[in-house]
């Protein structure tokens, strides 16, 4: 066996990394943070129990910026690709920030606390990159901007249950709270940001506090979802939630979206306004999408026995055509799965792929996404 | 804290050996079961090829990780867990037993001497781990 443990030191920690180690979190090493990689249940029964009933995630180590002042709206609509002018107070959106050839800095919520305040959560391993970029486009003093990220913690509680668990703890009502849309309140009497968002492709919550708060909610919540058998919430660690998140279809910064790739080839042309006005990368995207995408990311079921990892090579007709961005078995679906970019000429669903895994070319075919979607 | 079998040799990189005669039947063990996680692929040789020391004879592959098993002794394979096929799961439940990989022909039976003990392989993984 290769080397098992990897110790890192000054590692960046969340609110809640000493309750990680107590419930046996195993730690690892996630873009610079000491991050649960999974807790003693295990990657497959977190991911099911989170499908079927309810799963709790830190997810503090993701990035705040707070964008104030008269032109919030606009200076985050000329950073970003989705439409904001279209956000009303108490609504989120995802979008991404684009480079001037039209590929991904980064992929973002923008929330809107009101006209003049927006605020922007991005991920971990990207927050100073992406202040740093964000703070090089202002052009004056209509926008105020913050990095706060060290000023929240956030929790996600997702499932089936999140609602009706959440729901013991707070006056707020949740079932009221559209999707994709938050409201600011009392959470077991602390202040918090309620979104109905996540990343597993289930519904539910993420609970933005201050971190002092942090532990109280995260041991509230668990405690309001224990009941008592198998249906009851547990801690997820990292690795069920990039399980989760790539049965239901979505896009890992980093992994399928990067500096290299372009809104449209990722399959992200839905956050990709380009009528809304100019904003950084909008001509690239114009004329791409006017010549037409050359390659594009597909999601792929490995049909032979094998699973595809991230970073394998795809190939057709004995030629490398392409990468596996994403690659995992698919616990709930019970199938090997991921995605990857291949020439637009191979990315109908039903086309034959090949995976070199370590060696050996194994049989895959393209399908269609999200593999998996919930029944409402 | 990790099952550790007083019976069989251990080596660095977490695989186990339990002799039985001039034969080695080869696992991994149980803090390497628990640090991979859920054991859902694992890869094997075919029988009647052979393997140097610390060559590498299969894959063990969780939800997250792969990871490469290697023989602690030389040999060539006599028979392999077939059911691993089928039931990778075995590997975590019962990582001694029906969890077994391959069981190999020694080609130089006194390759275990030189492996850990079970004493031996506990003060290793209680390094390792701090």
């Amino acid at each position: 066996m290769n080397r098992l443990t990897a110790t890192a030191p000054n590692l960046k920690r969340t609110p809640l990394n000493s309750i990680h180690r107590q419930m046996g979190g195993r730690m690892v090493d996630f873009g610079g943070w000491d991050m649960p990689v999974q807790y003693p249940a295990g990657t497959i029964e977190e991911h099911l129990r989170t499908r079927n009933h309810s799963g709790l995630f830190d997810v503090s180590h993701m990035g705040e910026i707070d964008v104030r002042g008269s032109d919030a709206i606009p200076f985050v609509n000329r950073v970003t690709s989705n439409d904001v002018t279209k956000l009303v107070d108490g609504q989120a959106q995802y979008s991404a920030l684009t480079t001037p050839r039209g590929t991904v800095v980064d992929d973002l919520l923008v929330y809107r606390l009101a006209a003049d305040h927006l605020l922007l959560v991005v991920n971990a391993g990207t927050t100073e990159k992406d202040w740093a970029w964000i703070t090089a486009q202002k052009r004056d003093d209509s926008v105020e901007l913050n990095n706060v990220s060290k000023d929240y913690s956030q929790i996600a509680i997702q499932g089936p249950d999140a609602l009706g668990i959440l729901q013991l703890l707070t006056e707020l009502p949740l079932a009221e709270i559209k999707y994709y849309h938050f409201t600011q309140g009392s959470v077991d009497g602390i202040p918090a940001i309620v979104s109905r968002t996540g990343y597993t492709g289930e519904d539910g919550f993420e609970v933005y506090a201050a971190p002092e708060h942090a532990e109280q909610l995260w041991n509230k919540m668990l405690d309001a979802g224990h009941f008592g058998d198998s249906t009851g919430i547990i801690p997820c660690g990292l690795a069920a939630r990039n399980t989760l998140r790539l049965e239901a279809g979505m896009a890992l910064y980093g992994n399928d979206i990067d500096e290299t790739t372009n809104l449209l080839e990722a399959n992200l042309g839905w956050i990709c306004k380009l009528d809304k006005g100019d904003f950084v990368g909008r001509d690239a995207l114009a004329k791409e999408k006017e010549a037409g995408i050359t390659r594009r990311l597909v999601g792929f079921e490995v049909t032979d026995r094998g699973i595809a990892r991230d970073h394998q090579n795809v190939v057709v007709d004995d030629k490398v055509v392409g990468q596996v961005t994403s690659g995992s078995p698919a616990p709930y679906l019970k199938k090997n799965i991921g995605f990857a970019y291949v020439p637009i000429e191979l990315a109908s669903v039903g086309q034959q792929l090949k995976i070199d895994v370590r060696g050996r070319l194994v049989d895959a075919q393209v399908i269609k996404t999200p593999f998996y979607k919930r029944a409402r | 804290m990790a099952n550790v079998p007083e019976d069989l040799h251990y080596s660095k990189d977490h695989e186990w050996v339990r002799v039985d005669g001039d034969q080695a039947i080869i696992g991994i063990t149980d803090y390497a079961q628990n640090s991979l996680g859920d054991v859902v692929y694992v890869e094997l040789p075919k029988p009647g090829e052979s393997f140097a020391v610390n060559e590498s004879f299969g894959s063990v592959e969780s939800v997250k990780a792969v990871s490469e098993v290697f023989t602690p002794v030389a040999g060539a394979v006599v028979k392999t867990n077939e059911s691993l096929a089928d039931e990778p799961e075995k590997v975590n439940s019962d990582p001694y037993g029906d969890g077994w990989m391959i069981r190999v022909q020694m080609s130089n039976p006194g390759e275990v001497d030189s492996m850990l003990t079970a004493a031996e392989y506990e003060d290793f993984t209680k390094a390792e781990t701090e």
